[in-house]
């Protein structure tokens, strides 16, 4: 036990350390064991709350003296599942706890959606934890890595909770190395080798996800040595939702470019009127959807009402004195926002496409 | 990629790539781990891969390792011949012709009376020969860089390796390691490690740097032509009218924020006088200063000159200032209209003008 244990202080939330990589089998759960080997052989009492073994025998070894937590067992659909016992964990409480795949999202029924928030959970029971994650899960990444890859990714982690991490760590191996290891069937087997082969590890796909994740891995290193002094930045962003299905790329990046300035971020809805009469259900429900996504961000929502779209947001944008304005460029009131809000910066945000 | 194939490469082009490619073929491979710092692990990395290679059937030399090596590495190059110590015996090792040579320390000065002064040299010689090497190589020693690395640790490095030469690399790897485990227990030296860090981000930074240099490569040896990037590139639009000031200044704090690019451009204008041009001199200027690469475009449609620099560069942000909507013609088009609508991959971000224009 350190010194710092005997204060009467009241319970901090634990620390959090990701290993990140940007494909599997670049070798991340393999450091994250290797690090809980070394802490393990220093005295310190650390178990395994989640170990996905994927066959990799090097791995399995591994896990080698460690104590694993037993999964827990759910039904779904007249199928069983195994996910983390938290509950166990909490009840069993280490010093130190190992959670493979932090994008994770457990099965329905589950006490939580996400792994990530059982994470915190563990987190908060002050239980530090090591996970390991891929650049493509990042929330805000989500557009650009459709655009380079081709795939939708569908289990993502809010920025907000990969930045809060107290440290990050880089995995990285060259896709050279890794098309290697695919081929001799270390990291998938033969038959599911072939199809990541021929889909998703492409030379040029391994490439630029890499470039992602050396860059994320950049700014968080960054961040997390100028969070010590103020940022100093009067900036603020506002985003402008709409129904249109683009607004969640708009979103993301907003809240992107927000992260990596350090400015607060907010987003408005601009309604005909209070009862939203004007909409279609499907409309209705777009709107809402993007609100709560804006919320899951982080973002805090305003919703507006008005029958002139863009005098509303320019006059909101000024109360809140925000400096920029990010709109989408489907939006029909777009021309007209850039007009009226002339004494602020309006960032009319990139469609991607395939 | 649904966008490969979409160009037909020229004879010129196909040729270029035979010969980029035979000539890879005769070459040994290079392979660079990279390091921000002693003691993160990038010899162990290195000779760990040696070892696994041996063990696969490799012909594996070690062709140099530091005296002053920690006993892990003793244990690991057990099992692999040595050829040379702390010094690179390059003759010996073209006589022995190994399939993989492991070169501990790039960044190594050799001995006064060597056949060339520099490890790096040595390596290259080796390649040459067909020689495949493995090396690792702290950051601090990249020539290039030595301006913003004298900025971190007040010091710059006695010797050096170019970065033409990690660039030209087959592989690069990162060995990337928290800089709390560098930091020495007990010593609670904050200012060291504010050094790490900065030293570790601009690992993280060369690194993303040299892959984007490869995905280029490897894009133009297969004919993909690819718009999108993954780093952000700025380009900020100047006219005399604009509120260049402030768009350059926004565009360098983005540029850094996201460890991205910041280019500038001005197209050229037919009578402009005397004062504009000033201006637009004095703001080009501006954007050298915060280092942005400028450039002069010709044509007579400004905003198609302006996107097809975007796209050829791959920018992911054009920054332009509000024209003026003319007082009498507030429906008419505005070239800010007409660059929204033809930027789709790209953000459009207007600043407000001048006041006293």
């Amino acid at each position: 036990m350190s010194e710092s244990s005997l204060k009467f202080s009241p319970p901090k939330r634990a620390s959090l350390r990701i290993f990140l990589g940007y494909a599997a089998g670049v070798g991340k759960t393999y450091a994250m064991l290797e690090e809980a080997q070394k802490r393990r052989a220093a005295g310190v009492d650390i178990v395994i709350g989640y170990f996905e073994p994927h066959g990799r025998k090097e791995t399995i070894e591994k896990t080698k003296g460690l104590e694993t937590i037993p999964r827990r067992k759910l039904s779904y659909r007249e199928t069983v599942f195994e996910e983390m016992d938290t509950e166990a964990i909490l009840a069993r409480r280490p010093q130190v706890c190992i959670v493979d795949e932090f994008a994770h999202s457990n099965v329905p029924g589950s006490p939580r959606a996400k792994r990530w928030e059982d994470v915190r959970l563990i987190q908060d029971a002050g239980i530090d934890v090591l996970t390991t994650m891929n650049v493509q899960h990042i929330e805000s990444l989500n557009d650009q890595v459709w655009q380079v890859t081709g795939i939708r990714v569908r289990e993502t982690i809010p920025d907000w909770v990969v930045e809060e991490a107290d440290e990050i760590v880089m995995i990285d191996l060259s896709p050279r190395a890794l098309l290697h290891r695919l081929e001799r069937g270390v990291v998938y087997a033969p038959d599911k080798a072939l199809r990541a082969l021929e889909n998703f590890f492409t030379e040029t796909n391994l490439t630029a996800l890499r470039e992602l994740a050396l860059r994320q891995a950049a700014h968080q290193v960054e961040d997390h040595r100028e969070a010590a002094r103020p940022s100093g930045s009067a900036e603020k962003i506002l985003i402008h939702l709409t129904a249109d299905p683009s607004t969640a790329m708009l979103i993301r990046r907003g809240r992107r470019v927000a992260d990596y300035l350090q400015t607060e971020c907010l987003a408005v809805y601009v309604a005909k009127d209070p009862q939203w009469t004007d909409l279609t259900p499907e409309e209705r429900s777009a709107i809402e959807k993007h609100l709560g996504f804006a919320r899951s961000l982080h973002i805090e929502t305003t919703i507006l009402t008005g029958r002139d779209t863009a005098k509303a947001i320019a006059d909101f944008a000024r109360e809140r004195k925000v400096t920029q304005l990010f709109i989408g460029r489907n939006s029909k009131d777009a021309r007209r926002i850039v007009d009226n809000a002339r004494d602020i910066v309006v960032t009319v945000a990139a469609a991607r496409r395939r | 990629m649904t966008s490969a194939g979409d160009r037909r490469p020229s004879p010129d082009e196909l040729l270029r790539r035979l010969e980029c490619q035979e000539a890879d073929e005769r070459r040994g491979r290079l392979k660079i781990f990279l390091g921000y710092a002693p003691r993160v692990g990038k010899s162990i990395r290195m000779f760990d891969e040696g070892c696994r290679r041996k063990k696969r059937g490799q012909d594996v030399v070690v062709g140099a390792v530091q005296p002053r090596g920690a006993e892990e590495v003793a244990e690991k190059i057990a099992i692999l011949e040595v050829v040379g110590t702390d010094v690179l015996d390059i003759d010996c090792i073209l006589k022995r012709k190994p399939e993989v040579c492991l070169v501990d320390e790039l960044a190594i000065d050799n001995p006064p009376g060597s056949r060339h002064p520099k490890r790096w040299q040595d390596v290259e010689e080796l390649l040459d020969n067909g020689i495949n090497v493995i090396t690792a190589l702290n950051i601090q020693y990249v020539e290039e860089e030595q301006d913003g690395i004298e900025r971190i640790t007040g010091k710059r490095a006695a010797h050096f390796v170019p970065k033409s030469f990690i660039r030209g690399a087959d592989e690069i790897e990162v060995v990337d390691v928290p800089e709390e485990e560098l930091v020495k227990a007990g010593a609670e030296d904050s200012a060291q490690r504010v050094r790490l860090s900065q030293m570790r981000e601009l690992a993280l930074c060369i690194a993303a740097e040299v892959i984007e240099g490869q995905l280029q490569r490897y894009m133009d040896l297969h004919g993909i032509r690819q718009a999108w990037g993954t780093q952000e590139r700025i380009l900020v639009c100047i006219t005399p009218r604009s509120n260049a000031k402030a768009m350059i200044e926004s565009g360098r704090r983005n540029a850094e924020r996201f460890h991205g690019q910041l280019l500038a451009a001005y197209v050229e204008q037919p009578n402009v006088n005397r004062e504009d041009q000033e201006t637009l001199d004095a703001n080009l200027e501006l954007a050298r200063k915060v280092g942005a690469e400028t450039h002069i475009l010709k044509g007579a449609n400004a905003v198609d000159e302006i996107i097809r620099f975007a796209q050829e560069h791959r920018v992911t942000q054009i920054f332009i200032g509000h024209t003026q909507r003319s007082r009498w013609l507030p429906l008419a088009r505005s070239a800010v209209d007409n660059l929204i609508e033809a930027s789709e991959g790209m953000d459009v971000r207007i600043f407000p003008q001048v006041q006293s224009t």
